[in-house]
């Protein structure tokens, strides 16, 4: 396919390796943090990290929607379902998350909940227009990528009188989630970022440049496909080498540094910010995330349906927070592969397709810690 | 969850599109881009086109890649590893 296959070339792939292997200095680490868990997964998926010489270290950041929410946001979309007895309406992402007591959307339909898996706000809104005597709710999660249909959504909704829909705004912003990484209290021990592909297709890298000049880290946007990932580990490799703290941008075929001025003017129009907003793994980060403005009320599902959700704690001995946080790899974990499997996910950065540990155990990374632990009882 | 397919414009009909995602077609919305006329490339995710590629900036990226290829055996002295 027209620019993907040019973009996974083996060939390629080897000349860069070689590339990063002759311009990174022996004498230093060089620790990579990649944003996006689209990233994560082109690292493991095509064996980057195994191109890579032993000092260059992909770590992997919080940039997974699903593994960043809150298990209470994913419990008061189910008392919407189950108090007020509205259609919910979600992305397939969401559906096999873990809520309280383990219980999933997927399994509360099952129970009877009508819960429906969409591919689209545009399906979210037919399911309104067919079943005019039923409310009808979209649980909208995800960062800036994914906001604009949810604002072109209530627009539309709101141009159709649709009075039967509305929604359960969960969105959230990327450079907050930075500035927390960088402004923690035991801050990760990063030297520079592979920084958001499609989240910056709409918000341009210009958001990025505050902090990469306040916090002294430079910042490569990277496209999700292997060799985007492997030549912005090489330009970032080149700005540390350098000293140089800048943003450059590797996407440039969908990347500019304004991004996409109409998307952002329908999100600002629809959506404000929040005072605060808790995450997963980061905790209450302010103006991290959005709400549905006072003029679109009436289509804001938090204030239609009122639900509390209980505060919800991990499951014990889960390493997502710290995962998320870049401080611990899955390997680390002592859950990981043991009791914490796909098909059978304890914490959130294995229930995600594209969180970490999904993508260290669909690609074969279980197998390295059962050889670790081999080698050390053998040992022992 | 951010996920977004290059995807050919086939057809345009004011806010909707059909696209042919590896030659599968399918209809999505227009909302979001200005300026976009068939035969270009978009970038799809949840239904609706975010952005049009550059033709010629994929071009330079591309050729960012070659460097490497070009560097590499000089330094190496041809040898492949």
């Amino acid at each position: 396919m027209k620019y993907i296959d040019e973009f996974r070339d083996q060939k390629q792939a080897r000349d860069i390796a070689k590339a990063i292997a002759r311009e990174a200095h022996a004498d230093r680490r060089y620790r990579l943090m990649e944003f996006c868990g689209g990233h994560t997964h082109a690292i493991f998926r095509y064996g980057v990290q195994d191109l890579m010489p032993d000092n260059v270290e992909f770590v992997h950041g919080p940039g997974c929607p699903v593994c960043v929410l809150p298990i209470g946001r994913l419990d008061e979309a189910m008392q919407m379902v189950e108090t007020h007895g509205v259609i919910l309406c979600t992305y397939g992402d969401m559906m096999r998350v873990p809520g309280a007591k383990r219980r999933s959307l997927i399994q509360a339909k099952a129970d009877g909940a009508d819960i429906r898996m969409v591919y689209s706000t545009q399906d979210a809104l037919k399911i309104a227009r067919d079943n005019p005597e039923r409310q009808v709710v979209f649980f909208a999660i995800g960062f800036e990528t994914t906001t604009p249909p949810t604002a072109v959504a209530i627009k539309q909704a709101q141009s159709e009188g649709l009075e039967n829909f509305s929604v359960f705004c969960n969105h959230v912003l990327t450079p907050a989630a930075l500035g927390a990484i960088l402004n923690a209290e035991t801050p990760v021990d990063i030297d520079a970022f592979l920084g958001p592909s499609h989240v910056s297709t709409v918000i341009g890298s210009g958001p990025y440049e505050p902090f990469a000049e306040q916090y002294g880290k430079p910042i490569v946007i990277a496209g999700f496909e292997p060799l985007d990932v492997m030549q912005s580990a090489l330009m970032a490799i080149r700005l540390i080498n350098e000293g140089r703290t800048a943003v450059e941008n590797e996407y440039t075929r969908a990347v500019t540094r304004e991004g996409n001025t109409k998307a952002q003017a329908l999100v600002n129009e629809v959506f404000e910010l929040r005072d605060a907003f808790e995450w997963r793994g980061l905790g209450l980060i302010p103006k991290s995330a959005l709400q549905i403005r006072t003029e679109f009320s009436g289509f804001d599902a938090e204030k239609r349906f009122p639900v509390q959700a209980q505060p919800v704690s991990d499951v014990k001995g889960c390493a997502c927070p710290e995962i998320l946080r870049g401080q611990k790899k899955p390997l680390d974990c002592k859950l990981f592969g043991a009791v914490c499997t796909p098909e059978n996910p304890m914490g959130s950065c294995m229930v995600s397709s594209e969180g970490a540990c999904a993508a260290y155990w669909s690609y074969g990374r279980h197998r390295q810690k059962a050889d670790q632990e081999g080698q050390s009882k053998g040992a022992a | 969850m951010c996920l977004a397919i290059p995807a050919e414009v086939i057809s345009i009909d004011g806010d909707t599109a059909q696209v042919s995602v590896g030659g599968v077609k399918k209809e999505i919305s227009m909302a979001l881009v200005d300026d976009v006329a068939v035969g270009d490339y978009v970038l799809i995710h949840v239904g609706y086109a975010l952005n049009k590629i550059s033709t010629e900036e994929a071009q330079k990226t591309l050729e960012l890649f070659a460097q490497a290829g070009m560097l590499a055996p000089d330094i190496l002295g041809g040898q492949e590893s």
